[in-house]
């Protein structure tokens, strides 16, 4: 089965600090061309550094997991224990199921190259000889352009045998998904690639002790990686000196998404003002409406108001202080005629098609406040269902098996609690009072 | 591993370091609640019912999945924590059919009482719940799904615990589901555990289902009649039609060397007892046909009979069959009746293993027997010959958990590709005919192993493998029936000197009891040759003669001379065992006392209806020497258990039943045992009794009247009544503590060949046996028809 | 089961290159049913065997998987993403819209067994909202209009 291939469109801004972008759009899928562009210039002065100077380089950056945790990368690779009996492995997390994050996808599709080079320097920092790429199963198309980027690695040479001439080995494989949301949580994504239903394993043992095939595992998500060749040419300090600070170094894949004027992936510094991201990157909303919501980076972070939303900057700490997620870099602006039970709605039919169903409370929690949310949009529901969703979702957070269970309460536990009233708007048997965005009760099963 | 010292809800506990905290509360007598986790399956962590609140933790904890560590300060009752655990169980009732009082579970039901602990009966939820039919996956087992809490204990126990996988999860989230092998159905070992483990009422038993409630039945914990193992069960029992009648057999409360385990005979073949086809008259031939008479004139008939044709043809005219599946009372009463009474030797029994050869090659060793629950925990294990799988499940149940939870290392040599072989560290596939027996040999250096180099097997690997036995400090040797006589003493020789013990596996649920009792032409109990049976013959008035006497082949041949007046069969069908013409015994005077018309029975001239071991009290020696006390659960009307039935011929024969049996001989006497299905209370009085050393015995029809004898006598069991009569088993030593110096006759053994879904005759009564799908696909064995 | 060259050789290189065997179920399955449309029993019993599992693993592990399916399905399969991006740029009306003009609903096949129809959670084409995938194809900023004519395209290439 061929897949057809219309290049993904890209956005621009003139704020826009583009370290992993820059390559966008220049054919830098073909090595000749990436080589051309600085390509695998990192990966040879890796070659030359001490596995301990990479991994310092790296934490001087001050990069954080893109994945959406937003673990700090050098530190995850300091874990790898020097001595392993069993081999150890770099593995990539391209599952990108977050709802409203579309980012890895360019990577991939514009810079595949960047990824190989980073998983490569990965390699040499922990001590690794194999690397592992996995893609969702629907990014087939992309997962063509990884093959034969990898391919082409491998002739030319910086793949394989005796990488560079250095005298290292270094393979890659890549991997296809089935389609499961889960299978993005790290541990989950170890169980897929190992053939199995994605299912969270217990923790301990982490990954970097005890991950893929038994083996000390780094897993990082596609940008994260993708971010690696910069920071080892030009420096830590560099990289890290585009962020606020030396916890929210650099840049980030911005993916704006729903309610803007001017949708689209943009390349923004840590710690960007919101108010900026919104009304300028994004162009304000259509329609001459207002904001009314705004999910801060995928549908697994609580949920900001017009005024949290216009005073927020887009950085890690900003998020921490209010103990809540800065996330995956997956912005959905909700206008002010959307109704937020709806919107609470369909986030909660993901999680509910999503969860693997592993554990009592996320699985039995998600398909009830479904069943609920279905029930309260379509008018039928009583004031006690408020509480009783926010009872539920509480008691979801923080005692799941895995985050998913968090992700699917945080989204509702900030919209019951920000917008009671339009909940309260739907009592009484009243229809729902937002202009209608289609007015069917789809139910995924 | 070391101790460390934690504290639960201010208490200190004291537990070694890698426990799980779940398991260190239990210690202290603090309770967790729990789904998913189940000892020694894998932890899941899925249930979150065990949540608690680990200091310095951000979260709640499952106590399931943490190991303790020293200093650890938990608490398990804060209103935080009962709030989380009654929200699960409130999520858990949101999606499940609150029917309980039509549910097959009801009143045994873990999320039942789960709601009750933590009051969360109001349904919060106002959605309607899913409905979907009934499955039913194979004659045993029955799957509801909407009942079903996702616990994985079916999944694990079926995998980890059986190592038959048949059972999985199938999609995702809510519509999760266990799901059969076959799509439609199973195809298993249809053990069954699936079904005890599952905490609510998914999974639920053919054989039970909805014919009663829990608290209807009475339940008695007695031993099961199948194999060599001895598996404890608890029968669930109710009054019937004709007396009481075994509903249910499981083994939940765990006690017992099984635990939780029972094989598909254990939980279900139960059933056998309750055929249709039982005998439940005396039968008296009369014009060529048996006719119901009563039990005065068929008693009367056979002493009468057995009387003329001793003291007109002498004692030696007469021969006696003993049973595998009778109790050691009957046993040793059996032979004693046959050496005192009957004025015989002539006496034996359908022999499976060789335990004469297994007592002449230990005799005068200590320490050289191994219990069935060392098999569990030994580091390492040879297993020569059987198909534990098959015919000792509980032994292939300890010996895969042994490797699960101990680490256990095991060694088989086989000529078959035993199941077993997945769990072993080293298989050596040896060729068919006497290829046990050649290994042996080669083991012991008599031999080069030229022989065993067989296709499968490289002299690298035989080397190697024997290396790795040769490195084995505290060996577990199990043989089965491959090896016999000279092999079993060359194989002692190589073992004891390095410190190994040893198991001899024979067929039937008490073909080792049938041993030590001296069900032996040439033996007297505990493996004692005729010319050393002083001790016996006093105490049996002389009567008895150190004449050997003649074994089952012997016998018929006598028959077919006209030389064998009489012939007493007790519980065993030698004329299909042994595929003997009918015709043969067309002038002796057959007696068989059994359950149902066998072969041997249909040439009788009389036929007594017997009891069988769910009916009775007594004790069973299981294939590794320990031995276990029997409660009679059911009651048949109409039938007598096999004690009773000699004490009346021997009575109407004119004996001193007194000297047979010497009962009403304790300070004072108690009823005991007898009162039956009411044993729950009995047993207890019982213990009371023996701790005060009183014994009940008022009868001469109470087996316990023997065990005295039996303990005085035979050697290696003079064991702990308190112990046994607590329910505990206890390890005997009667072929290590024999004097046997020479072998009886191994040539007559012959394997029972039962699979797991044939049990003998008994398997031809059972329905649940002859109902599953594998029943149908095992080959028949060598032997077309099974007996005994 | 017979394959097509290229797919068997692709199993025989996936089986292979991975540390444990069982890692090349996933792709097996996918790229088989690339082929064969399902997964029919056949290839069930098939991948098993290649990759030494039990049926009822692979079962197992088929039904977690979105992607995967053990019935025929059209032949484009109409994936129209709802998820909230998606749906607050009109992928509601999208999907209607295609429920009207196929005369199916979720997750059913048309009759003459060209398209199926899905309604699915995020494709990670969320600045292009509304997005579709037909088979492994992506259409960005869909409308009912542009989908319209997407399914005259794809209802001719059945023709050709
Ligand atoms: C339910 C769930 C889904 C996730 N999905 C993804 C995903 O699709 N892509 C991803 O990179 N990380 C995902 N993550 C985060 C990963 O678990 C992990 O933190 C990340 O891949 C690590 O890489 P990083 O440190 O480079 O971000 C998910 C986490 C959870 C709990
Ligand atoms: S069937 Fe029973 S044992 Fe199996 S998962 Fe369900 S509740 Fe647990
Ligand atoms: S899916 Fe992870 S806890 Fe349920």
């Amino acid at each position: 089965m061929k897949t057809i291939y219309t290049p993904t469109p890209l956005a621009s801004h003139p704020d826009e600090v583009r370290v992993i972008s820059k390559r966008f759009g220049q054919g830098a899928h073909e090595i000749e061309r990436y080589i051309q562009l600085d390509g695998y210039k990192a990966a040879r002065k890796a070659l030359e550094m001490k596995p301990e100077e990479i991994i310092n380089e790296v934490k001087a950056s001050g990069l954080r997991g893109r994945g959406g945790a937003g673990f700090a990368t050098g530190m995850k690779w300091s874990f790898i224990p020097k001595q392993s009996d069993s081999p150890k492995y770099i593995l990539i997390n391209g599952d990108e199921s977050e709802p409203a994050t579309c980012k890895d996808r360019l990577l991939v599709e514009y810079d595949p190259h960047a990824i190989i080079e980073g998983v490569i320097i990965a390699g040499l920092a922990v001590g690794a000889k194999t690397g592992f790429i996995y893609l969702r199963g629907e990014y087939r198309y992309l997962l063509e352009i990884m093959e034969r980027a990898v391919a082409d690695a491998y002739a030319k040479g910086f793949l394989g045998k005796n990488i560079f001439g250095s005298g290292h080995d270094f393979n890659i494989l890549t991997h296809t998904g089935a389609g499961a949301y889960e299978v993005g949580e790290e541990s989950a994504l170890m169980e897929s690639l190992e053939g199995k239903r994605g299912l969270p394993r217990l923790k301990p043992p982490f990954p970097a002790i005890k991950g893929l095939y038994g083996g000390p595992t780094v897993i990082n998500n596609v940008e994260t990686i993708a971010t690696v060749p910069p920071i080892i040419l030009n420096g830590g300090k560099w990289y890290a000196a585009f962020g606020p600070n030396e916890k929210n170094g650099g840049t980030r894949l911005t993916c704006l998404t729903g309610h803007f004027n001017k949708p689209g992936v943009y390349e923004l510094p840590l710690g960007y003002p919101a108010n900026k991201m919104i009304y300028e990157v994004g162009g304000g909303i259509p329609n001459g409406r207002q904001l009314k919501a705004l999910v801060p980076g995928g549908s697994s972070t609580f949920l900001l108001n017009r005024e949290e939303a216009e005073s927020a900057t887009m950085d890690y700490d900003w998020f921490a202080k209010r103990g809540e997620f800065l996330g995956s870099g997956g912005v959905v602006a909700i206008d002010d005629q959307t109704c937020m039970v709806k919107v609470a709605l369909r986030i909660m039919k993901f999680y509910q098609h999503e969860s693997c169903g592993w554990c009592i409370p996320c699985r039995e929690g998600t398909d009830w406040l479904k069943k609920t949310l279905i029930r309260f949009h379509a008018g039928a529901g009583a004031t006690k269902d408020i509480d009783q969703m926010l009872y539920l979702a509480n008691n979801m957070a923080g005692r799941t098996f895995c985050a998913l269970g968090d992700a699917a309460a945080f989204p509702t536990i900030s919209i019951v609690q920000k917008w009671r009233n339009e909940f309260e708007q739907h009592l009484g048997g009243r229809s729902c009072p937002f202009e209608k965005v289609g007015d069917r009760q789809a139910v995924l099963v | 591993m070391a101790d460390v010292s934690i504290t639960v809800d201010g208490k200190k506990v004291t537990a070694p370091a890698g426990t799980l905290l779940i398991e260190a509360c239990k210690s202290a007598g603090i309770e967790v609640p729990a789904f998913c986790y189940y000892p020694g399956l894998s932890v899941q962590g899925a249930c979150r019912m065990c949540l608690v609140r680990i200091e310095k933790m951000p979260k709640l904890q499952t106590a399931c999945t943490v190991p303790i560590t020293d200093g650890m300060v938990v608490t398990t009752d804060t209103p935080e924590v009962v709030q989380a655990r009654k929200a699960t169980v409130e999520i858990l009732l949101g999606n499940h059919p609150l029917d309980c009082p039509v549910c097959d579970a009801g009143g045994e039901c873990e999320l039942q009482d789960m709601t009750f602990t933590y009051g969360a009966a109001e349904s919060q939820y106002m959605e309607a719940k899913q409905h979907e039919p009934e499955q039913q996956w194979s004659p045993v087992v029955f799957f509801d799904r909407p009942r079903c809490i996702l616990c994985y204990r079916c999944v694990r126990v079926c995998g980890e615990g059986m190592d038959v996988w048949a059972l999985g999860v199938q999609n995702r989230g809510v519509t999760s589901i266990i799901a059969p092998n076959q799509q439609d159905h199973l195809e298993c070992e249809e053990c069954g555990m699936c079904i005890d483990i599952c905490p609510v009422g998914a999974l639920t038993s053919g054989a039970y289902r909805y014919k009663t409630r829990p608290w209807e039945m009475n339940h008695v914990g007695t031993i099961c009649t199948h194999c060599g193992d001895g598996c404890k069960t608890t029968l669930g029992v109710r009054r019937s039609k004709g007396g009481m009648e075994i509903v249910r057999g499981d083994n939940r409360d765990k006690s017992g060397i099984n635990g939780d385990f029972l094989c598909i005979k254990g939980r279900y073949a139960f059933d056998f007892a309750n055929s249709e086809d039982r005998i439940t008259q005396p039968l008296l031939r009369r014009e060529g046909r048996l006719v119901p008479v009563s039990w005065e004139q068929a008693i009367d008939h056979v002493a009468t009979r057995f009387k003329e044709v001793r003291d007109a043809q002498g004692g030696n005219a007469i021969g006696v069959i003993g049973s595998n599946r009778t109790t050691n009372e009957e046993n040793y009463l059996l032979q004693k009746f046959a050496r005192s009474v009957l004025g015989t030797n002539n006496i034996d029994h359908h022999r499976t293993a060789d335990y004469p050869g297994f007592a002449k090659a230990i005799a005068g060793k200590q320490n050289i027997t191994a219990t069935l629950r060392d098999t569990m925990t030994a580091p390492a294990v040879l297993l020569i010959g059987s198909d534990p799988t098959e015919q000792h499940p509980l032994l292939a149940w300890n010996l895969r958990t042994n490797l699960r939870i101990h680490n256990g290392r095991i060694y088989i040599v086989n000529s078959r590709d035993v199941k077993l072989r997945r769990q072993a560290r080293a298989f050596a596939r040896v060729p068919g005919d006497g290829g046990e027996s050649s290994f042996v040999r080669y083991l012991a250096g008599q031999d080069n192993g030229r022989q065993l180099e067989s296709g499968e097997l490289s002299r690298d690997a035989l080397t190697k493998f024997r290396d790795q036995l040769n490195d084995e400090k505290e060996l577990i040797v199990i043989f089965g029936s491959e090896l016999r006589g000279d092999d079993i003493s060359v194989l002692v020789n190589w073992g004891s000197s390095r410190g190994a013990k040893f198991i001899c596996l024979g067929d039937y649920a008490n073909s080792r009891g049938a041993a030590d009792m001296g069900l032996y032409p040439d033996l007297l109990p505990g493996y004692t040759a005729l010319d050393r049976g002083s001790r016996f013959t006093e105490e049996y008035g002389g009567a008895a003669q150190a004449v050997r006497g003649l074994d089952i082949g012997g016998m018929f041949n006598a028959a077919a001379n006209g030389k064998l007046g009489a012939l007493y069969v007790v519980g065993s069908n030698p004329i299909a065992r042994y595929n003997v013409n009918p015709f043969t015994l067309s002038k002796t005077f057959v007696v068989v006392q059994d359950m149902f018309l066998t072969e041997t029975a249909t040439t009788a001239e009389v036929v007594l209806p017997a009891a069988n071991a769910y009916e009775k009290g007594g004790s069973f020696t299981n294939t590794y020497g320990d031995v276990q006390m029997l409660r009679k659960a059911a009651d048949v009307a109409g039938v007598r258990p096999d004690f009773e039935l000699i004490v009346r011929i021997a009575d109407r024969m004119g004996a001193d039943v007194r000297k047979l049996v010497p009962f009403g001989k304790g300070l004072r006497a108690d009823m005991g045992q007898s009162r039956g299905a009411q044993a729950g209370e009995a047993d207890r009085h019982l213990v009371w009794l023996a701790a005060r050393n009183l014994e009940p015995k008022l009868s001469p029809f109470d087996p316990e009247a023997l065990l005295d004898e039996i303990q005085r006598l035979v050697p290696g069991y003079n064991v702990s009544r308190l112990q046994l009569f607590s329910g505990n088993e206890v390890h005997t030593f009667a072929p290590e503590q024999s004097s046997l110096t020479a072998a009886s006759s191994p040539e007559s053994i012959v394997p029972a060949n039962d699979t797991l879904f044939t049990s003998g005759t008994l398997g031809r009564y059972s329905n649940t046996l002859n109902s599953v799908i594998e029943n149908r696909r095992a080959a028949p064995a060598e032997s077309e028809i099974p007996a005994d | 089961m017979q394959y097509s060259p290229q797919l068997e050789q692709r199993f025989q290189k996936l089986v292979s290159q991975y540390p444990w065997k069982r890692s090349a179920l996933i792709p097996l399955l996918l790229y088989a049913q690339d082929e064969v449309g399902y997964l029919s029993d056949e290839v069930i019993a098939d991948i098993a065997k290649r990759v030494e599992l039990t049926e009822l693993e692979v079962r197992n592990v088929i039904s977690y998987y979105s992607l995967l399916r053990t019935r025929p399905a059209g032949k484009f399969v109409v994936q129209v993403c709802t998820n909230i991006s998606c749906m607050l740029r009109g992928a509601e009306e999208v999907f209607e819209h295609c429920e009207r003009r196929l005369g199916v609903g979720h997750k059913q096949v048309t009759k003459d067994g060209t398209f199926s129809l899905e309604e699915v959670e995020c494709i990670g084409a969320c600045s292009w909202a509304p997005a579709v995938q037909v088979n492994y194809d992506f259409h960005l900023n869909v409308t009912p209009e542009t989908m319209n004519k997407l399914l005259d395209d794809y209802q001719n290439k059945t023709r050709q």
